[in-house]
């Protein structure tokens, strides 16, 4: 068990329309500090509504285990307190914020995390140095800061903006909820660029994905296997290009 | 417009409002306090003024004006012009030059809306002033402010555009105690004036404001109005404009800010006398606490007033369960070849935007201004002016 990301029997409900229904049934994982782990499985597995849990959306219902990072009780932080500790959640559907300027929502969240860690603030002209930097490296161009947060956004933009927040945002906790959906093979680069630049001893992920593809560009450590909110098998990255070959079959006949 | 007077209940209030304006006019015998029976007033109730027994005001010195004034942002250019309690701050006001004092003179006593018969009983002379033809006059700030304990004033401008002249007016209302501030303002704009009328409604907690704008507009004149409405117990902002000959245009739009128990109303009367003419409303309402918030906005399009162009869109943003609006569009369109849109909507705030914000680290409270000054957008981006949009932006959260 590490001091880093621990995820003990974790038990999560939504409610559906007036009944309770429960997605996660009991997930055990462990990310050690420094590890990207993925995690594969088929539609309806519960792999979003874990994204989810671990960063704070108020739909889900934790009904039994724990999960804790950096020693802390991460389940009972407000999610603003878990991205000041360092958890970021790219989004599988990046959410579109009309009426309010990219630069500007940059600008709050990155001096918002930086406050909370008790860092100074960025001023305008310092931001807009920072920010100029990391849009070039990702190849956006400046027009998309001055437009409103994601909206009239490609769906490759929108997950280069996920991408720059990750950048900007310096997680030490990244969790990518299929962000390769929908994606060309420039915008996936790009994406597993962005996890791959922030790779150091000190920095975890954890992918969530439908294909293997992504992980020919983020090799992770460790690859888990998700079903009926269970995780049902672990192992290296073998284990992705198993799923590509042959399907979740075998690992649903192993874990029935 | 309807023929139909002022009936309501009769009390303290109106016996010493009758007292006082005796001596200069039998207007108010007669006459009552609108109760909610009056359709105009249903949603807007003057219980809180019917309690109380106005006072003649005594007037405000320069360093109380000045103090009162601070308490708001306001233009830093441009000249001033302030009233205090109901007085003229001389020592503090000046006029653009070119702009010419006027007299004061007879208006239409409006005799169905209760803000001008009240205005009209105990009126007196506020600011009459007169730009002369295609004279740019640049801003003007007008500031009434009000401080005090059971004090009324009821204050009559007069707004005369040449033809072709132009004036920015930011229209400041700001003070502090229990009072009743009811200005009237007359506003006639000549062929191709243009008026940019910026308001910002900033009353006490405990004050009440009845403002009556009545507004002419002749051929290729413009009208440009916007009014922060974002205090007092109970504010009621109401236009009555008339598009007087073709290709007149007209702005009623607005934002209103209303928390605690307060009730802020924006009213209008967007009057299409004449063919050609634009008129555009935008007006868009937050509401937290038990707050109220009224829009009544009618759009009257006149049988000769073909080729009308008129829109008005209304959107209220409710952040508590509390909270209530009541919204009421009227169209009455006599003319055959119109183009008229209206649309209503209200609303929360979306969970996921809010958690979207928060998992980037911006607390809760922040990321809820941030929704709901973006849900205020584009109604701010109607003020033209840049310096004044700033400044009420300053003012909306304050």
């Amino acid at each position: 068990m590490s001091d880093f990301l621990n995820i003990c029997g974790l038990q999560a409900r939504i409610d559906a329309d007036g009944t309770p229904k429960d997605i996660l049934k009991g997930i055990d994982l462990d990310i050690p500090r420094g590890e990207v782990h993925a995690i594969m499985g088929p539609n309806g597995s519960g792999k979003s509504t874990l994204s989810y849990v671990l960063s704070g959306r108020e739909d889900y219902e934790v009904t039994g285990g724990s999960a804790t990072f950096k020693g802390q009780d991460l389940l009972a932080l407000d999610p603003e307190e878990r991205a000041a500790l360092g958890v970021f959640l790219a989004f599988q559907s990046p959410v579109e914020l009309p009426g309010v300027n990219n630069a500007n929502f940059l600008r709050t969240a990155v001096n918002a995390v930086r406050r909370a860690r008790g860092e100074d603030e960025l001023d305008a002209i310092s931001f807009l140095k920072t920010v100029r930097a990391e849009t070039k490296h990702l190849s956006m161009s400046d027009e998309m800061l001055k437009r409103a947060v994601n909206v009239g956004f490609s769906g490759g933009e929108k997950k280069r903006n996920e991408v720059l927040q990750m950048r900007l945002l310096q997680p030490s906790l990244a969790i990518l909820d299929e962000t390769d959906s929908g994606l060309d093979i420039d915008a996936l680069r790009i994406v597993a660029e962005g996890v791959n630049s922030l790779r150091s001893p000190d920095f975890s992920a954890l992918v969530i994905t439908h294909h293997q593809r992504l992980l020919d560009y983020i090799v992770p450590d460790r690859v888990h296997v998700m079903a009926k909110g269970r995780i049902i098998h672990s192992g290296g990255p073998e284990v992705a290009k198993i799923l590509e070959k042959q399907g979740y079959t075998q690992f649903l006949e192993a874990a029935a | 417009m309807s023929g139909q007077s002022v009936a309501g209940q009769t009390s303290a209030a109106l016996d010493a409002f009758v007292e006082r304006a005796a001596a200069r006019s039998t207007v108010l015998a007669g006459t009552g306090i609108p109760t909610r029976r009056v359709e105009a007033w249903r949603y807007t109730p003057l219980r809180s003024i019917t309690e109380i027994v106005w006072k003649e005001a005594a007037p405000l010195d320069a360093a109380s004006a000045k103090n009162l004034l601070d308490k708001i942002a306001y233009p830093a250019n441009g000249h001033l012009f302030i009233f205090g309690n109901g007085r003229e701050v001389t020592s503090l006001s000046s006029l653009p030059e070119n702009v010419l004092r006027t007299d004061a003179e007879a208006v239409d006593p409006l005799e169905d809306r209760f803000s001008a018969v009240l205005n009209g009983a105990l009126g007196r002379d506020g600011l009459s002033i007169r730009v002369p033809k295609n004279v740019d006059a640049g801003l003007l700030t007008l500031a009434t402010l009000h401080q005090g304990s059971a004090i009324s004033t009821h204050l009559r401008h007069r707004i005369v555009l040449e033809e072709g002249a132009s004036l920015t007016l930011f229209d400041a209302n700001v003070g502090e105690g229990e009072y009743l501030s009811n200005p009237r303002f007359d506003i006639i704009l000549a062929e191709g004036a243009r008026l940019r009328h910026v308001k910002h409604q900033s009353e006490a907690e405990n004050a009440a404001h009845l403002a009556i704008i009545n507004v002419e507009v002749q051929g290729n004149a413009e009208y440009d109005s916007f009014t922060l409405n974002g205090g007092g117990a109970v504010a009621r902002h109401e236009v009555v404009t008339t598009l007087a000959a073709p290709h007149a245009l007209v702005h009623v739009n607005g934002v209103q800010v209303v928390n605690g128990t307060r009730l802020n109303d924006l009213t209008s009367m967007i009057h299409h006398a004449a063919p050609d003419c634009n008129s555009r409303q935008t007006v868009k309402t937050v509401l937290s606490d038990t707050a109220q918030g009224v829009f009544q906005g009618k759009i009257l399009v006149d049988r000769v007033a073909q080729k009308t162009d008129g829109y008005q869109m209304n959107q209220a943003l409710l952040l508590s369960e509390k909270a209530q609006i009541n919204s009421k569009p009227e169209l009455e369109i006599y003319a055959d070849d119109v183009k008229c849109s209206h649309g209503a909507t209200v609303g929360a705030l979306d969970d996921e935007q809010l958690f979207y914000l928060r998992s980037r680290g911006v607390p809760e409270a922040e990321a809820r201004d941030i929704l709901v000054t973006a849900f205020l957008t584009d109604a701010l981006e109607l003020v033209a002016d840049e310096a004044l949009r700033e400044l009420l932006l300053k003012g909306l959260f304050s």
